[in-house]
């Protein structure tokens, strides 16, 4: 009988799906094989062609890998439809497997049915045992509930671009163009953006362009050929209907960074940001070296600690501090963050998660930061946390964390992850015309009449910011604790209890300054919530539509204020039944909603470097919902 | 140093009307009113002034000095200090760290202060031991000082700030200690190198180790011990009466007498801040055979890392408007028509 559930799903993946609604490709491939390029290449044509998307860019650890081995496969999904897609797609339809061990730590995830692309010039008798396969799989038949389409992409490479004189490891690099070019095929995706980028990319070296492009050429006409026998075909993806205007691609790492850039300038501000060399923070150090027309300084420093530091004395001296890395640096950041909050001068500190604790899954995404944000310094030292959700939403909430940093003149950390820093999706460019400006404006006289008061609090209660250079207002400010408006040093008793409320205050006005938390699908009462917060918004949002289309009455609220937490937001989750929260960690958000409202918040976590999948939370949404 | 408008100031207006916080006869306040004797002389500005300190006796330095301060954390100073200089490059910054914060803690941001050449004055207050914390051994305690945490005596070799300095690419190092008159005179000649100028400051810590400098840093009758060196000029102490020589065989300084004044034909040699090979053996010489070598030891400027960097950004932005719309929309685009 499996034989034929198999067929059945065959039928209804790939051949029979005319026009699918949506469809999941994976590239895998040897680290060196260049799938991240492909699967780049690839998201730009898509997006040309008018589709929605989301990518899932998933490698290794290691920068090169021994070829050939089960730990260096380095993989690429994208998920595009022709209507909205939030999430990378859970199962592949379509697998590009370059070795037997890209085929091997990928074949799993592929639906039933679906389809493999195997290059078999790279399935010699050393990489299948690399792969730990005593036979190939390809003729084993334990591929028999998917459509193989195996053949030597290697050698169809070589051919390719032999006119162009490149030595035999030269030209197998080419492979991943190949493949492209038959991805582009099967689509119905236009090649000219990708010739274009070749062109560009190896400007220097035309032969090598040149190369490239026959074997782009080559795939794609392989597939014109083929398609006459056996299971390839082309797969119309219609094209989204999006709203008019100027697109783009962009990463959760791109958009933090023209982000954190816009809110530099939104606050007519020049931006300082100090950085350290960091998995998968990194990213935004290299942007924004690219953006320093925009008053922008980077300094790649000597630890987490000194680009923590150094960014707070550009904001000491006037302009904004910035800083930026992962768990295990921000862990480093700590003792900083705690004196940006006692001398409370303005910083944004963005935290692009990754598997912990200490080195953790480096290149693998996870959200358990959530309480080293919140909570994690010495003192009573709490500091405003906002979390993206998706890659396009990292470029509005960087505008906010500058925002908040300024006029509250406080330490803000931005929460994103792996998932986002890495992953694409389309973004219509807003026009900057529309973002409203928050001017800083510096203190440049005394503000206690004949004194200066540099800790004199404003509604807010935010204290002024004073320049070093400007006349008459020369003041000293440290880690001690402060007198009441004078700032000067003061151990008494009853100014430290007055200060740490102040401090704590003055957070918790945040949230007046912040929108009213929403509810983005469903009933704002009910049966059952999904609470979110993060890059968990894509599949929980997609879960919660299923299971509302199944006639299940529940809603998903997804948390961008993760501190402080919206003012509605207590009343809100008490208007459900039941509230679930899925976390890529061990239930941090779940304890601080419990915490600060007492309603009784379920866990669903996941903590194994992978997002979560939609069948697994329409899953947990059903259990719960009965 | 900077070349700012110089601004008439007495030694007065440096005054903050805070209360000093230091133990009586401590070192510190001896340097503090160097500094507030110096300030004026070079015609520094209180608004343009910025003192920076980390963690430690020393660091409490910035409260009272009548210019903008920011006291930190403990050993992380230099990277506070880059950051401000960045960001504003018209402001004179003043470090002030100890050995503890600067050597131990800190050790790495002081190297790479030094090695970036941050325009900034660093003074390290050298008193070999923890005085905040009370009396623990420092990384410039001398082998077998008995401290609380060194009951037996300290086992771990001492570091000389001076040769670390040096050794991580300073283009500037000096000497001095709390009590000398001639502290200003350092003070004023590391404030007019372009650059980091790093001056080791003997600091005599009276609870926790008392005299440790006394053979050469006494108030009086420690002269003969001082080689208080000057570019151009022999090296010599003890009143002209002894020099340092060079013996070329064996690649080192010796100490060699003065008959009547003829230095020369006593082979002395004559200082030369510029000399990089010099200043190697100057910061590594051993106090007891030798004097302590005082004074400015290496000045030879190099640019400045604020200069470099306002370069760079500059040759990154030539040609390029602030235009955030063409950002928010660089790359590959496209349009959907309406």
């Amino acid at each position: 009988m499996a034989t034929v559930s198999a067929e059945q799903d065959k039928a209804a993946a790939v051949q029979d799906s005319a026009e699918p609604e949506a469809v999941v490709v994976r590239f895998a491939g040897d680290s060196g094989d260049g799938m991240q390029l492909t699967g780049g290449q690839f998201t730009l044509s898509t997006a040309l062609a008018g589709n929605d998307l989301a990518t899932f860019p998933d490698f290794p650890a290691e920068i090169r890998a021994p070829q050939g081995t089960l730990f260096g496969v380095s993989a690429f999904q994208i998920n595009f439809g022709s209507s909205d897609i939030t999430t990378a797609g859970d199962a592949p339809d379509v697998l590009v497997a370059m070795n037997p061990a890209a085929l091997k730590t990928n074949v799993d995830a592929l639906k039933p049915g679906g389809l493999i692309i195997a290059d078999t010039g790279e399935f010699t008798k050393r990489n299948l045992d690399k792969a730990k396969y005593d036979v190939s799989p390809i003729d084993d038949g334990s591929l028999s509930k998917w459509d193989v389409l195996a053949f030597d992409i290697s050698a169809m490479t070589i051919e390719a671009v032999k006119p162009f004189g490149l030595g035999n490891k030269e030209a197998l690099r080419c492979k991943n163009m190949w493949t492209l070019g038959l991805a582009l095929w099967m689509f119905d995706r236009d090649r000219e953006p990708v010739v274009q980028w070749l062109k560009n990319k190896f400007a220097n070296k035309p032969e090598v362009a040149d190369a490239n492009i026959a074997a782009l050429n080559a795939g794609h006409a392989y597939g014109e050929t083929a398609e006459l026998s056996g299971p390839l075909r082309k797969i119309q993806v219609e094209a989204l209907e999006a709203e008019p205007g100027l697109y783009r691609t962009v990463t959760g790492a791109e958009a933090v960074s023209i982000g954190l850039v816009a809110g530099a300038q939104l606050a007519g501000l020049s931006m300082f940001f100090g950085g350290y060399p960091i998995t998968p923070a990194s990213a935004i150090l290299h942007n924004l070296t690219k953006m320093k027309e925009f008053g922008v300084t980077t300094f790649q420093a000597e630890d987490e600690i000194a680009a923590i530091c150094a960014a707070i004395g550009a904001s000491y001296a006037g302009q904004l501090g910035v800083t930026s890395s992962s768990g295990p640096g921000i862990a480093l950041k700590g003792e900083a963050m705690g004196l940006a909050i006692m001398t409370e001068l303005p910083l944004v500190i963005v935290n692009s998660q990754r598997g912990g604790p200490s080195t953790g899954l480096p290149t693998k995404t996870e959200q358990s930061d959530l309480y080293q944000a919140i909570y994690g310094r010495n003192g009573d030292a709490p500091l405003p946390v906002i979390a993206a959700r998706s890659p396009t939403d990292a470029f509005e909430c960087a505008i906010e964390a500058c925002r908040i940093a300024v006029q509250f003149m406080t330490p803000v950390i931005l929460l994103t992850d792996g998932y986002i820093a890495n992953a694409a999706e389309p973004w219509k460019v807003p026009d900057p015309e529309t973002f409203e400006p928050f001017p800083v404006s510096f203190l440049d006289a005394k503000n206690g009449g004949e004194k200066l008061l540099p800790y004199k609090r404003d509604d807010r209660g935010a204290r002024p910011w004073i320049k070093p250079g400007t006349p008459d207002l020369m003041h000293r400010i440290g880690g001690i604790e402060k007198g009441i408006d004078t700032g000067n040093i003061d151990y008494s008793a009853e100014v430290h209890q007055a200060q740490t409320d102040a401090r704590r205050i003055k957070v918790e006005n945040v949230a007046d300054a912040t929108p009213e938390q929403d509810v983005c699908l469903g009933g704002s009462s009910g049966k059952l919530v999904v609470v979110g917060w993060g890059s968990t918004y894509g599949p929980i949002h997609q879960a919660v539509r299923r299971a509302r289309a199944r006639g299940l009455d529940v809603s998903h609220v997804h948390v961008r204020h993760i501190w402080p937490l919206p003012r509605n937001l207590g009343d809100l989750l008490k208007g459900y039944d039941n509230v679930l929260v899925p976390e890529m960690n061990s239930g941090q958000f779940k304890t601080v909603l419990r915490d600060q409202f007492l309603v009784d918040a379920k866990p669903f976590n996941k903590i194994s470097g992978q997002p979560f999948t939609i069948a697994e939370l329409e899953t947990a949404i059903s259990e719960l919902h009965g | 140093m900077n070349e700012l408008t110089s601004i008439e100031t007495t030694l007065k207006d440096w005054e903050t009307d805070q209360e000093v916080r230091w133990c009586p006869g401590c070192g510190d306040y001896a340097i503090l009113k160097a500094v507030q004797r110096t300030l004026p002389q070079i015609g520094a500005d209180p608004k343009n002034t910025v003192f920076v300190s980390g963690i430690g006796c020393s660091s409490r330095f910035p409260y009272y000095v009548e210019s903008y301060g920011f006291h930190t954390i403990h050993g992380r100073a230099p990277a506070f200090a880059t950051g401000i200089k960045l960001a504003n490059p018209e402001l004179d910054v003043w470090l002030v760290t100890g050995d503890g914060d600067g050597m131990s803690i800190g050790g790495n941001h002081t190297m790479h202060i030094l090695r970036r050449n941050l325009d900034c004055q660093i003074m390290l207050f050298n008193n070999e031991i923890y005085g905040l914390t009370k009396g623990q051994s420092s990384p410039t305690s001398r082998l077998g000082t008995p401290s609380p945490s060194t009951p037996l005596g300290s086992v771990d070799r001492p570091a000389l700030p001076c040769a670390f300095a040096l050794g991580s690419g300073a283009r500037f190092v000096a000497r001095g200690f709390d009590v000398s008159k001639k502290l200003p005179e350092v003070l004023k000649a590391a404030h007019a190198h372009k650059g980091a100028a790093f001056i080791e400051i003997f600091q005599n810590c009276i609870v926790y180790n008392k005299d440790v400098f006394h053979d050469f840093a006494a108030p009086k009758g420690a002269e003969d011990q001082q080689l208080w060196l000057e570019d151009g000029e022999p090296m010599l102490f003890a009143g002209g009466t002894k020099g340092l020589a060079c013996d070329n065989e064996e690649m080192a300084l010796n100490v060699v007498d003065v008959v009547d004044g003829d230095w020369e034909a006593a082979g002395v040699m004559v200082h030369d801040t510029k000399n990089r090979s010099l200043a190697h053996m100057l910061v590594e010489l051993p106090f007891g055979p030798f004097p302590m070598a005082l004074g400015v030891l290496y000045d030879d400027p190099r640019p400045t890392f604020e200069s470099v960097v306002a370069e760079e950004r500059e040759r990154s932005s030539a040609g390029k408007e602030p235009n955030l719309a063409k950002l928010l929309g660089k790359g590959q685009s496209w349009t959907v028509e309406g």
